[in-house]
């Protein structure tokens, strides 16, 4: 790890389901654990609804890294919306990784309504993680060469 | 452009301790769109409610970000304020200051700006936010019970009596179930019939309740409020609203040897019979598999005695649809018997029978008129021997789980056996004695020390027949594992509670799951456990799990409750959090090419097909994707599945959460 890694702050976007997640969020929360200020949420009805176009918009946005995480298997609020996201993970990390993407920079979790301490470790692992890895610079330079491109 | 107001509460400390807030208002009120921003000390009390209310007046607010803490616990007092200032209510969203930044961050510059960042989030969200009104869907006021054991019973009475109509369907030829059975009820030796039979006759005198027995649920169609159902209503080959139940058929029915399933084998019935002098209706059906006439085309004596002409030959199955509003469950359970004991030689020897058969030998309206005789030849046993957990609780039967009932049961019975052979001798073998329930342990109690029952801590190995008695081998556990053999006139099998036979067919016609037992699941194991995942779906009773009847009829009156409670709304009334097919008019048109990926990826088969015509010829166009508001539950996995973008979702559409992204990420 490089000297200017240990400085980088990473942005991180998680995307989680409302009823598991975000509650063990919460749960972290109202326990007053602390964890690092780089993981920013975003709150959705089930992990089924969070569209894996979103993740790509968020790198193009800036973002270093991803969290995605719901209810644990058979815990799902609306009974199988974490397995389609699940199936879908599966699939687009293989996409990904063919197209060059770093699979890496997205964490693929479960967390519930009763894990607050997990979630602060996950929150602070990924940002470890993702520090590591430095700044995302190479998908943030290929997205704004498409917008020279698109510009001509 | 839009007229935003960011409200941003200090929850006294809470917030206000480790994020600037005067400085998160002052920097949104910088924000594209945003007209007005404030702080204040308690957002939610009665003066930052009015605050907000008087800005989303003063200033034309269009949308509200109140940036407080989680919208899990605020969400709906803001969205009330709102819509009391006349701003729809899902114009206003919660931004997540406290759970997510304010306590889980230190004090400093970082935990303000991620503050501020959530904020820029939700005004952008918020912006693009569109007014919702909430979903109205009628409600059928017509509950439907499905089985009419003791579950089924109460829970129709209890619906009944709160004023609204039920249908109760039963699939034999009188309900009543296992309650019925049953001879004497623990804890209190009450006589089950006794206190049963009152309430089947209720039941059928009932106003509001319409009573088919022989009845089975063919299909069900549509959601909560709204179901159809379609009974089957068996052939009865008789004409129930001219017979009068006077009893001459059954006399007369040549077929005489069919093993009585109300007796569980122990007795014999007719092939027109009623199943029980108590039946409730107490008018008989014809047994097509063993009746002469319908197997060979003879006989037909029923039809020559009947006084009143009621015997219909030749009558097939008919159909009827309801509406209903709500479905209550209460198929029941069954006990495990044939061929599951091979060790204990159930099915071999006459003299080894399962706790219902029992039940039948001490009811005094069982086929022995209440007195303990063996079935093979009569005799009363003076040697009994009662196992417990046969089958229950045993991996390597595939019963893992207790079934609950077995232990007071068979307490019950050895207590019964006591008091009618007063020189017997009764020995239990059981695991535990599990008596957990209102006077349970105690009689337990009463049956060791008051009534003498020898309790054996152990397993039984085998059941043998050697000189025309039955010979229990096992062990005494507290006794260092010592053999026991007991020279046995009578085994009794505490068998296992298991689901009803046809309960994995019921739950995949009705959409709801059950567990690798085939017994139907609960929405919630503890909160919510008389309701199944389906909306307006309700269990009662040992279809769920093995339940006693105290259980059963407290579940019953629960799952009534709550189709009362639906029934009390003028319609019903939901969040507009749905998914939603784009249409574009005029002409009336879509972008959804009618793939169906969404209909494959819903859980709740809220995806309906629509055809989209020609407006002069009427010719079919395409047919599209069309949500049922009714059914869909607003997961928005569709949302994600579709491919031409065509079905987004209300609150959380690609537009919102797209914009919200960016946001999020803006430096």
């Amino acid at each position: 790890m490089s000297e200017t890694n240990q400085e980088f702050e990473p942005r991180i976007v998680a995307f989680v389901c409302n009823w598991c997640t975000y509650a063990g969020a919460d749960l972290a929360g109202t326990s007053r654990l602390k964890y690092a200020t780089n993981v920013k949420i975003v709150r959705f009805p089930c992990t089924g609804r969070i569209d894996f176009m979103l993740l790509l918009k968020a790198f193009e946005e800036g973002a270093d890294g991803i969290i995605v995480s719901g209810c644990h298997p058979n815990d799902c609020h609306y009974t199988s919306g974490n397995f389609h996201a699940r199936r879908r993970w599966t699939v687009f990390r293989g996409l990904l990784d063919f197209m060059g993407i770093d699979v890496r920079r997205i964490h693929f979790t479960w967390v519930s309504a009763a894990e607050g301490a997990k979630w602060a470790d996950i929150v602070n692992e990924t940002v470890a993680d993702i520090r590591a890895l430095g700044p995302y610079d190479e998908y943030k330079s290929i997205a704004s060469n498409f917008e020279k491109e698109a510009a001509k | 452009m839009s007229k935003i107001g960011v409200f941003v509460c200090h929850c006294g400390e809470n917030i206000a301790a480790t994020v600037d807030c005067e400085k998160v208002a002052n920097t949104a009120a910088k924000f594209d769109g945003v007209e007005f921003a404030t702080d204040y000390k308690y957002m939610c009390s009665d003066p930052g409610q009015n605050l907000i209310k008087n800005a989303i007046k003063e200033h034309h607010l269009d949308g509200v970000v109140v940036a407080s803490c989680s919208p899990r616990m605020h969400e709906p007092t803001f969205r009330k304020a709102c819509s009391e200032a006349g701003l729809n209510p899902f114009m206003c969203e919660v931004a997540n200051i406290r759970e997510h930044c304010s306590w889980v961050h230190e004090k400093g510059d970082a935990t303000t700006q991620k503050a501020i960042d959530i904020v820029r989030g939700l005004v952008e969200k918020v912006s693009r936010d569109h007014p919702l009104e909430s979903i109205h869907v009628p409600i059928t006021k017509k509950a439907l019970v499905i089985g009419g054991g003791i579950a089924g019973i109460q829970a129709s009475l209890d619906i009944a009596n709160a004023g609204h109509k039920v249908i109760l369907i039963e699939r034999d030829p009188s309900i009543g179930g296992h309650m019925s059975q049953l001879s004497e009820t623990f804890p209190t030796l009450d006589c089950s019939q006794c206190i049963l039979t009152p309430r089947m006759v209720e039941v059928a005198q009932h106003p509001n309740i319409t009573l088919y027995t022989y009845a089975e649920l063919e299909k069900l169609e549509g959601f909560i409020g709204n179901f159809k159902a379609t009974i089957r209503l068996k052939a009865k080959s008789i004409d129930e609203d001219v017979c009068t139940g006077c009893g001459t058929c059954t006399t007369k029915c040549p077929t005489k040897k069919i093993p009585s399933e109300f007796n569980q084998g122990l007795g014999n019935r007719t092939a027109i019979y009623v199943p029980f002098p108590q039946a409730v209706p107490n008018k008989p059906v014809i047994d097509k598999d063993h009746c002469l006439h319908y197997q060979k085309g003879v006989c037909g004596l029923c039809e020559k005695v009947c006084p009143t002409h009621a015997i219909h030959f030749g009558q097939d199955d008919s159909f009827i649809t309801e509406d209903v509003g709500a479905v209550v469950l209460a198929t029941g359970f069954n006990v495990l018997n044939t061929d599951f004991f091979p060790e204990y030689g159930y099915g071999k020897y006459k003299d080894v029978i399962t706790g219902l058969q029992f039940e039948r030998l001490a009811s005094a309206s069982g086929p022995t008129s209440g007195e303990i005789r063996r079935p093979s030849d009569g005799k009363i046993p003076q040697k009994i021997v009662f196992i417990a957990c046969a089958g229950s609780r045993d991996p390597a039967k595939g019963i893992p789980y207790c079934s609950k009932i077995c232990c007071m049961y068979t307490a019950k019975h050895a207590m019964l056996y006591q008091h009618k052979v007063h020189d017997g001798e009764s020995t239990v073998f059981y695991m535990d004695i599990r008596a957990a329930g209102k006077n349970y342990e105690e009689f337990v109690r009463r049956a060791i020390e008051e009534d003498g029952v020898n309790y054996v801590r152990g397993r039984v190995a085998r059941v043998y027949e050697k000189d025309g008695k039955l010979i229990v081998k096992g062990v005494d556990t507290l006794l260092g594992a010592k053999p026991v053999e007991i020279e046995a006139d009578m085994v009794v099998l505490a068998t296992a509670g298991v689901a009803n036979a046809g309960a994995e067919e019921l739950a995949q016609k009705l959409h709801v799951s059950y567990d690798p037992y085939h017994f139907f699941a609960e929405a919630h194991p503890k909160l919510r456990p008389v309701e199944t995942n389906t909306a307006g779906i309700y269990l009662a009773g040992a279809c769920q799990a093995p339940k006693d009847i105290p259980d059963t009829v407290a579940a019953a009156s629960g799952a009534a409750v709550k189709v009362a409670g639906l029934f009390s709304q003028p319609d019903l009334v939901r969040e507009p959090i749905i998914a939603k097919v784009n249409r574009m008019p005029p002409p009336v048109f879509s972008t959804c090419v009618g793939c169906f990926m969404c209909e494959t990826a819903c859980p709740y088969n809220a995806i309906e097909r629509e055809e989209i015509k020609d407006r002069r010829s009427g010719k079919v166009i395409k047919t599209i994707a069309k949500v049922n508001p009714g059914l869909c539950q607003g997961c928005g996995t569709c949302v994600s599945f579709c491919r031409s973008k065509s079905i987004d979702m209300q609150g959380f559409s690609n537009e919102e959460m797209f914009a919200e992204v960016q946001a999020l990420l803006e430096d």
